[in-house]
């Protein structure tokens, strides 16, 4: 084991002077406890410094380094690489459909855009009280989930219907979008599902669960997006909701 | 060259926090080397302490506890003005964050819910399960959205513009295109995080190189205390990320291969909720005097007594790292950790309002030392120290401009230090030796962790001194492979090595002059506290033949140093 060796195939592309992207094989020796991102480092550090692939907290929560590993989009810093042993080339490339800045960065200023459409932040009560908003254990139970998206991109990248429509709004938006809506502090939920019933928004999802498949975090955007084409019936049906006190 | 009237280098906590008090009255920008939400902060994981008193346990807990708290875990080297200015706001501070939209977990009446933390006398520590810095760092990321914060990613800042005593601006290596970028300013306001990668063992993010902050001081911004470095009792065993003091906090036991809960012979009141440097030296001397698991480097940080239902509740986070990085289920089986660098408590010199001795220069977080974490930082105080003095430094700097008369006055200056930067890089690259700066990295932050680390001593130190020297020699003979633009991650590893070794020639001769034990800093050769010689914070100035040592005095208020007993 101590001894083993994995063959990575990396797709390289540079946008400034490549035609189109190529894939270039390196052989990495293993460590115990090597992770893809370990093993990117090393070629980076000792074989070819001209890798490039985005990096920060190496333990899952920051959602830098999600790229294609091994056939499925995957967190490259928690994605341990003894698993591919005896498989074959250990196929790694970016974030697929996505604007790439070099090899296996891309560019994420589409998926904030994205993000920035849905007023990604909660509008509370003014004036603020005095300490604060009383929310119960229950009351948060909604947000729990959704609150715990790291932003990788993993599911819009995914997502084939944000793929051919460069305006759907994507699970990732749409997940920030139901956290706002069903926390109980909010107080525009009318603001946000006119931005999510829109053209661009939840009726787009045509629930393939790609989002729900490839989420690190085990999260489930096609629900929350399903939970919301519901609030935007039940909105249609029986008239606008009244803001919460 | 781009202008904004105020320039807030870093998007983490500090960083957003001080855009958002400044956004509204001055026009201005935020820089950072990566997207704010995938910042250093998000790893944060236990809490942000403030004496809220919603814990039944802590009716009575106010600023002044909170206070006295924080200045005996800092062995009384925290400046007490500043610290009870920390205390006192830190309750306002916590209610707008949450009026912001950050989701805390609640109490049973519907409260943000408070948790006992190591040192303090009360459950203060404000909690959002086991993920507090990562749901703030979004809150504060969604506010700068709200407020439209213009914002500048992929970039680094290679060098600060100063002109006389007075900043101008900062110049930047666009990541993306490999251009050398201007930016002027009238206020700058440094909030670029740690510098923990200069150590191995470190729990800190890839990027905490404190590169921005190694920049200042080698344009001559002074580091204050840099030889307090915290080592966090648990991380886990590889990987060191972090294992949260959430853990102790929520009732988790520390055990040797004995299966003794080893603190009753170290802090025998509070047992595993001492303080930090004490739980860590604990750790360090139970592995030297072999009784680690297996009679390695680790012990077990055991949770399986606090059942499965409060591991999901309040501990998901870590029990999913656990999972991924060790293997180890912390409902079924004890967590193999051992302590990790985690924490700069020193820092860019600044007052208590993250002013520098530069006109216009401000610093925020963990890059900055107002200070308030002395020789040894509290869990639950640095998310504290980042919203509040990211606020203040914000405050003060707006208020700065606002006053001021003249604008723009750096455009000559800015243009001579783009300059100058390029011609440092096109010389980086131009260099033909046979040293990998990879290789210089990897044995810089073996030598810190073995020699400057949790135990010190004269001559290991001494050690460190020589391999830091001898580094920074080898240095001048690597070669940048990529002499590409876009993406060169390549030039940008290489420059922050050259910054890393500065700053730790800064932290070794700190060490080796403090002939005293202190909080974290804690030396075989002078195990005892020395208030007449070193109740006094450590000034590093950069020189090209290493830092010239000073010392300041200590801002004493109510809290008289006194021994310090758990």
């Amino acid at each position: 084991m101590a001894e083993a060796e994995i063959t990575l195939k990396v797709q390289r592309f540079d946008p400034t002077a490549d035609r189109m992207p190529y894939w270039q094989t390196f052989k990495v020796q293993l460590r115990p406890g090597m992770t893809v991102l370990d093993a990117l480092f090393e070629v980076l550090n000792h074989q070819d410094g001209t890798l490039a692939f985005r990096f920060c907290c190496r333990a899952g929560v920051c959602g830098s380094c999600a790229m294609v590993i091994g056939g499925k989009i995957r967190l490259a810093c928690e994605t341990q690489i003894s698993q591919f042993v005896g498989r074959g080339d250990l196929m790694v490339s970016p974030l697929p459909h996505q604007k790439i800045v070099k090899d296996l960065a891309v560019d994420y200023t589409h998926f904030f855009d994205r993000l920035k459409r849905v007023k990604p932040y909660l509008v509370g009560k003014e004036p603020y009280p005095e300490k604060e908003y009383i929310q119960s254990p229950k009351e948060r139970q909604p947000i729990n989930e959704p609150i715990d998206c790291i932003l990788c991109g993993s599911c819009t990248s995914s997502c084939t219907m944000a793929w051919t429509n460069s305006d759907y709004l994507g699970p990732a938006a749409l997940l920030k979008s139901y956290r706002f809506l069903v926390d109980t502090r909010d107080t525009v939920p009318d603001e946000r599902l006119d931005v999510i019933e829109s053209e661009s928004g939840v009726w787009r999802c045509h629930t393939q669960f790609n989002c729900v498949e490839v989420c690190p975090k085990k999260l489930n955007p096609t629900e929350a997006i399903q939970r919301m084409k519901i609030k935007a019936v039940k909105r249609k049906l029986f008239g606008k909701r009244r803001a919460k006190k | 060259m781009f202008y904004h009237k105020v320039l807030v280098i870093g998007g983490g906590l500090a960083g957003l926090r001080a855009a958002i008090e400044t956004a509204p009255k001055v026009d201005t920008a935020i820089i950072s080397q990566v997207h704010p939400v995938r910042s250093h902060s998000g790893a944060a994981q236990g809490g942000v302490n403030a004496s809220l008193a919603n814990n039944p346990q802590a009716k009575d807990d106010t600023w002044e506890r909170h206070a006295f708290d924080t200045v005996k875990g800092s062995d009384y080297l925290a400046d007490q003005d500043a610290v009870e200015f920390m205390t006192k706001e830190a309750g306002p501070c916590i209610y707008e964050i949450e009026h912001w939209g950050c989701p805390f977990s609640r109490t049973d009446d519907g409260r943000i819910a408070q948790r006992p933390f190591g040192g303090a006398g009360y459950p203060r520590t404000c909690f959002a399960a086991d993920k507090t810095g990562m749901y703030m760092l979004h809150t504060l990321w969604e506010r700068s959205v709200k407020l439209g914060v213009p914002l500048y990613e992929d970039r680094v800042m290679v060098d600060l513009v100063l002109e006389g005593d007075a900043c101008r601006g900062v110049v930047c290596l666009n990541m993306g295109t490999g251009e050398m970028e201007s930016f002027m300013a009238e206020a700058v306001i440094i909030a670029s995080g740690g510098s923990g990668q200069i150590y191995g063992r470190s729990t800190n993010a890839l990027i905490s190189t404190g590169s921005a902050q190694s920049t200042c001081y080698m344009r001559g911004v002074p580091l204050k205390d840099m030889e307090f470095v915290q080592f966090h009792p648990t991380s886990l065993f590889g990987t060191n990320i972090l294992m949260t003091e959430g853990a102790r906090g929520e009732g988790g036991y520390l055990v040797n291969n004995q299966g003794e809960r080893f603190m009753s012979k170290y802090a025998s009141k509070v047992m595993e909720l001492a303080p930090r440097d004490i739980v860590s030296r604990s750790i360090q001397t139970e592995i030297n005097e072999g009784r680690g698991i297996d009679g390695k480097d680790y012990v077990h940080l055991d949770l399986r007594h606090l059942g499965r239902e409060k591991i999901l509740e309040r501990l998901p986070g870590i029990r999913d790292l656990a999972i991924n990085f060790v293997d180890v289920d912390p409902i079924e089986k004890p967590v193999p950790i051992q302590p990790g660098q985690h924490y700069t408590m020193g820092g860019l010199d600044t007052d208590m309002n993250g002013a520098t001795k530069f006109k216009g220069l401000y610093a925020a977080g963990e890059c900055g030392c107002v200070s308030v974490h002395g020789a040894n930082r509290l869990g639950g105080n640095s998310l504290l120290d980042t919203v509040v003095f990211g606020k203040r430094s914000g405050q003060v700097a707006a208020e700065y401009v606002l006053s001021k008369n003249a604008f723009k006055e750096g455009e000559a200056a800015v243009n001579r230090c783009v300059r100058e930067a390029r011609e440092r890089i096109d010389g980086l690259l131009a260099r033909k030796g046979t040293e990998n700066h990879a290789d210089i990295r990897a044995e810089m932050k073996e030598t810190m962790i073995k020699k400057v680390g949790i135990y010190r001593d004269k001559a290991p130190m001494e050690d460190a001194l020589a391999d830091v020297a001898a580094l920074k020699d080898r240095y001048q003979r690597i070669t940048v492979q990529n002499k590409g633009k876009g993406y060169n991650l390549d030039l940008v590893r290489a420059l922050e090595v050259e910054g890393m070794l500065a700053v730790a020639e800064a932290i070794v001769v700190g060490a080796l002059k403090r002939e005293e034990s202190r909080g974290a800093h804690s030396r075989l050769d002078f195990k005892e506290r020395d208030d007449a010689r070193f109740l006094q914070h450590t000034i590093a100035t950069y020189s090209q033949k290493g830092p010239v040592i000073t010392y300041s005095p200590v801002k004493v208020t109510k809290y008289k140093p006194e021994a310090r007993r758990y």
